[in-house]
């Protein structure tokens, strides 16, 4: 069995509602994290982002100025100076199939609906802590591999072509950014 | 913080795509314990979220008065842009908020309210008597909540707000089945 060391995490928190992230801070705190940042509208969250390189981001969907969606994007950008990898778990209010697609498509790692729950969100973060998934590039999306199942007898439209792999070891996109600055 | 120093990637190169694979740079925070392990996190949590739950009728109460403010800034100026966003917002908190306080009935009248707002293809057109249904509905839930009767009365008055609003999003989507599928779709994001 495994557990997570809370107190190495950094959590980035953004939600408008200051009830919400009362109840964030409070769930976050009793895991064990220390350093649990917060923010209330997308544009604060990204300067946050930046500024504070938290391993794990929490936001919510509907909020001011930008929202969890567009703040998703603007991490997921590869050339981006931040990071553009850290694990994105959104928790939202909505709960429509149109809705959870938009988000997996912004890059979004996980969804969790409200109403929060302890158990649902400590599940989240043991996910992306302990499964990540490789990530994917093309013309129109960065992020987490969107398909969680690998099902190769596939042969539908959206198959992935290419043949054999050419592989390339890079240095992190990370450390490139940090040695441009 | 987990990342100390980023480990380097491993790109493999599609025609179509680039599939990136790094290193798990949080696997140093994952701690392997025995099966018998005391320590739950999550239960020691919700103990937490419990010792927070004196202050959750109070917050309740804030979140109805908030959208009572926005039903009552569209009555005074109609649905604007932005009357209907904060009409909009207020009730999806209480729909994200509600049961977590203690509220189940009240975020499931604010759902309703949530899809109205978001398929009725003109807020104009709405019969006015809708939405103060449900604005008064999810203030008498808040304010009556202690009595234990009343947690009947509302499960039932949302169960028919609900029912009430959806024939009428029915009716005015019969022409638009991307609304219509939406309206009919059953949740399927994972709670727990």
């Amino acid at each position: 069995m495994f557990r997570i060391d809370f107190n190495k995490l950094r959590f980035l928190v953004c939600d408008d509602n200051p009830h919400m992230r009362r109840i964030l801070r409070t769930l976050l705190h009793s895991f064990g994290a220390r350093e649990v940042y917060e923010a209330e509208d997308g544009a604060t969250a990204l300067e946050m982002y930046t500024h504070y390189v938290p391993d794990i981001v929490i936001t919510d969907w509907a909020m001011p100025i930008f929202d969890g969606l567009e703040l998703a994007q603007m991490i997921r950008q590869p050339e981006s100076k931040g990071n553009p990898f850290a694990p994105i778990i959104m928790l939202t209010g909505h709960s429509e199939k149109r809705r959870v697609t938009v988000a997996r498509d912004a890059g979004v790692t996980e969804f969790l609906a409200k109403p929060i729950s302890a158990k649902g969100l400590y599940q989240r973060i043991l996910n992306v802590v302990a499964n990540p998934r490789p990530f994917i590039k093309t013309k129109t999306y960065f992020g987490p591999d969107r398909r969680r199942n690998t099902n190769v007898a596939y042969i539908g439209p959206e198959r992935r072509v290419g043949g054999e792999a050419e592989i390339l070891q890079q240095p992190s996109l990370l450390d490139k950014a940090r040695s441009a600055i | 913080m987990a990342k100390e120093k980023s480990p380097a990637l491993n790109v493999k190169t599609y025609a179509s795509h680039h599939v990136i694979t790094q290193p798990n740079p949080l696997r140093k925070v994952l701690r392997r314990v025995p099966e018998r392990d005391l320590d739950d996190p999550v239960a020691r949590a919700e103990k937490a979220l419990a010792g927070l739950s004196g202050e959750f009728k109070a917050w309740m109460l804030a979140e109805a008065d908030r959208l009572s403010a926005a039903h009552t800034g569209v009555l005074k100026n109609g649905f604007t842009d932005l009357n209907s966003e904060e009409l909009f917002r207020a009730a999806h908190d209480i729909k994200g908020d509600a049961a977590t306080f203690g509220f189940p009935s009240a975020a499931a009248v604010a759902e309703s309210l949530c899809r109205v707002i978001e398929h009725a293809p003109d807020l104009g057109s709405v019969p006015s008597e809708l939405i103060m249904h449900h604005i008064n509905a999810v203030q008498a839930i808040v304010r009556d909540h202690t009595k234990l009767e009343s947690t009947k009365v509302a499960a039932e008055l949302s169960r028919r707000l609900r029912k009430v609003a959806d024939d009428y999003l029915m009716q005015v989507n019969r022409n638009r089945p991307e609304h219509l599928e939406a309206i009919m779709a059953p949740s399927i994001v994972p709670g727990d």
